[in-house]
């Protein structure tokens, strides 16, 4: 593919004020436009505050976005991930013309069509066809441009029984088709989509992922693509513009990128247990953890292992109330959060019965088990089908470990091998 | 393409607007599709709603108050005023209500914001020509029964100042739209002033019926009032023809328009931000 540049962004920055819009204001705008009128810089453009939405900031200003630079090449599909409120809208806004930058510019090539949110423009009195006509006009396509492509759109979204019912009568489901159909069939350089497949169901999601592998790899279009879901970012896009606070990251590599993610995000970066070990870890009626972590064969405390390591759980606590059904074990996760597998100690023939008072447990986990990447670790804790003590993804204490390329291993696979196990597999003549 | 914060001093892009015109004529489509769906009457509302009105002006202003006519039957008189009124108003109105009535399409998608307010004038156009028809058909309806009608000689003028008409609500529509993105007060502001500024226009009453002269003073800086007044003329011959007033008018709608197209070109951008 020829490396033709679509989109470089320079020093993209996005101002806004927060709280109401109101009479301090109109003070505001009288007062930037007096500094404006003797050539003076904006004075509200200096105290804007980086954005971190959780922490309460002194100014009335914050940077949703400060000075951001990509680019984009033709035909990548560029992902964006990032938590809430880190920007991904703003930019994407700006890119699509809805607002315009505080600074900065951007260049495009070609025509940008943005799928921002599903079925801008439709009429909810309007047929099926006519709002196929409507949207496809607001997203920039001519009428004879729809008439040629009309039969594909009411193909792809598969909805050709309502063609002439209002869409008002549609399930949430088939308006999202319908709009993402429209907006897959057109004839922009550019496709910016965000979130949309949330509501589709599974066939119609691979079907749009599909459609969007299409367009970018044999139309040689270029999408720009936001998503939560880690799954999707990792099976199509090309490349990884991660944001944070306003800042943005830009991964060469999507899986490089996704890992980065992950280990800065979503409290994945940190185990629970140190947080919550003297607030609550004991109050139950049953355990007392006092340690729990991880080591290698030869005792040795870590958190990132070799792919062929033996990774030993350690788990040291204190039994106040005994009960036959008692259990500890583990739950493995995928940094995408993939349960992997759980399992209790009552699975064994001959299980440790755990009595009244201290107990050592070690677990062992077998090399060769799990591929490169982040993994979080549960202790599970149950009366066995009867109560939780420490339920799964809920209140359960956690680690988090990585894995590394194992030493050595033939560099066959470019990146990573995929997948989230690297079992030892044999290939007999 | 560039995506830059500032627009030059001046910045409207009529080729972009011209390549967008299929959805205009969409906007147009769907204003007529979708407002009268689930209604018994349908179109019948486009005729029901201008004669009631006249009806009610010929009650309290003809037979109550008894202001003058011009001579014309007042059915003819009100309704022809409330027909340009009526462009003028509901073109003004809509268009008024453009950022903050679409923001949740202008908020997703890009298109030239003009197309908005320039399909809602197209499509009050197709409104006024069902009304003026309406006008027409009364017209006739006097003259077979025997009323002497006498059409002007100048119906060439009825488009000019229908397109006058068009600029005036425009221009002033957009201006309002841009200043409620940030202070509703506005929106408040012409719900009543249209109200008020019809009673400023000679809608009610003919220029003629006005004797004081400082009143008359007053009324000649309303650039709307030459333009009804004209249009009677042109269209039933009464009223005046004042060359000066209108160019007076032109010049002022001009302005406006151009203020109006700077100011919203300079509020599209980031509008999305404030409303």
């Amino acid at each position: 593919m020829n490396e033709v540049r679509v989109i470089k962004a320079e020093n993209i920055s996005k101002l806004y004020r927060l709280g109401q819009v109101g009479t301090g204001s109109m003070f505001h705008d009288v007062n930037r436009w007096w500094h404006i009128m003797r050539g003076k810089e904006d004075p509200y453009l200096r105290v804007g505050e980086v954005n971190d939405r959780t922490r309460k900031g002194s100014s009335d200003y914050v940077w949703a976005l400060k000075d951001i630079d990509f680019e984009v090449e033709q035909g990548d599909v560029l992902g964006i991930i990032g938590r809430n409120g880190a920007g991904k809208s703003t930019l994407l806004k700006i890119l699509s013309r809805t607002t315009a930058p505080t600074t900065g510019t951007i260049k495009v090539k070609g025509r940008i069509a943005s799928l921002l949110e599903v079925g801008t423009g439709f009429h909810p009195e309007l047929s099926g066809r006519d709002n196929i006509f409507m949207n496809g006009t607001i997203l920039g396509m001519t009428r004879t441009e729809i008439k040629s492509r009309f039969d594909d759109i009411v193909d792809f979204a598969g909805i050709e029984r309502y063609l002439d019912t209002p869409v008002k009568r549609y399930s949430s489901g088939m308006y999202l088709r319908l709009a993402f159909a429209v907006a897959a069939h057109l004839e922009s350089e550019i496709l910016i989509v965000d979130e949309v497949l949330a509501v589709g169901d599974y066939e119609f999601q691979k079907k749009c992922l599909g459609k969007l592998k299409v367009v970018s790899e044999s139309e040689g279009r270029t999408v720009l693509f936001v998503s939560h879901n880690m799954q999707s970012i990792a099976s199509l896009s090309s490349r990884l513009l991660i944001m944070n606070n306003g800042l943005v990251r830009q991964f060469r590599d999507p899986f490089e990128g996704i890992e980065f993610y992950n280990q800065e995000n979503t409290g994945f970066d940190k185990s629970r247990f140190s947080d919550t070990a003297e607030k609550g870890l004991g109050d139950n009626d049953y355990l007392i953890i006092n340690e729990y972590y991880l080591c290698d064969e030869t005792g040795n405390r870590k958190s990132g292992f070799s792919s062929n390591e033996k990774i030993i759980v350690n788990l040291n606590f204190d039994v106040k109330n005994t009960d036959p059904l008692l259990t500890v074990g583990i739950g493995l996760y995928t940094a995408e959060g993939v349960n992997l597998f759980w399992s209790i100690h009552l699975e064994e023939d001959n299980p440790v019965s755990l009595h009244q008072g201290s107990h050592q447990i070690k677990i062992l986990l077998q090399g060769l088990l799990l591929n490169e990447g982040n993994y979080k670790i549960e202790l599970i804790a149950a009366v066995h089908n009867k109560q939780w003590i420490y339920r799964p993804e809920f209140d359960a204490p956690y680690l988090i470990f990585s894995i590394y390329r194992q030493p050595g291993l033939r560099d066959i696979w470019s990146s990573k091998r995929q997948g989230s196990l690297v079992p030892c597999v044999k290939y007999i003549k | 393409m560039i995506i830059k914060p500032r627009t030059d001093f001046f910045e409207i892009n009529l080729r972009e607007v011209w390549r967008y015109r299929d959805l205009m004529w969409m906007f147009i489509r769907r204003d007529f599709a979708a407002q009268y769906k689930q209604t018994v009457l349908g179109p019948l509302w486009h005729f029901i709603q201008p004669l009631f009105t006249t009806l009610i002006f010929v009650v309290v202003f003809s037979r109550i108050a008894e202001i003058s006519t011009d001579g014309l039957p007042p059915l003819i008189f009100y309704l022809s005023g409330i027909t340009i009124w009526n462009y003028f108003s509901s073109c003004f109105i809509a268009t008024s209500n453009t950022f903050v009535a679409n923001a949740y399409i202008f908020g997703k998608v890009y298109f030239p914001r003009l197309v908005m307010p320039l399909s809602v004038v197209l499509s009050n156009m197709v409104k006024f020509g069902i009304q003026f028809l309406l006008l027409i058909s009364a017209m006739i309806w006097y003259a077979i029964n025997g009323t002497e009608i006498h059409p002007g000689n100048s119906l060439f003028f009825i488009p000019v100042v229908l397109l006058m008409m068009a600029c005036m609500g425009l221009g002033l529509g957009i201006i309002i739209s841009s200043l409620t993105t940030k202070y509703r007060d506005f929106a408040v502001l012409i719900t009543f002033g249209v109200q008020l500024l019809m009673y400023a226009t000679p809608v009610v009453f003919p220029m003629s019926a006005v004797k004081s002269p400082d009143l008359k003073f007053w009324l000649s800086f309303n650039p709307l009032t030459p333009l009804v007044e004209a249009f009677r003329y042109a269209l039933l011959g009464t009223g005046s023809f004042d060359a000066i007033q209108l160019v007076y008018s032109g010049i002022f709608i001009l302005v406006l328009l151009i203020f109006g197209l700077y100011l919203f070109g300079k509020v599209e951008k980031t509008f999305m931000d404030t409303v």
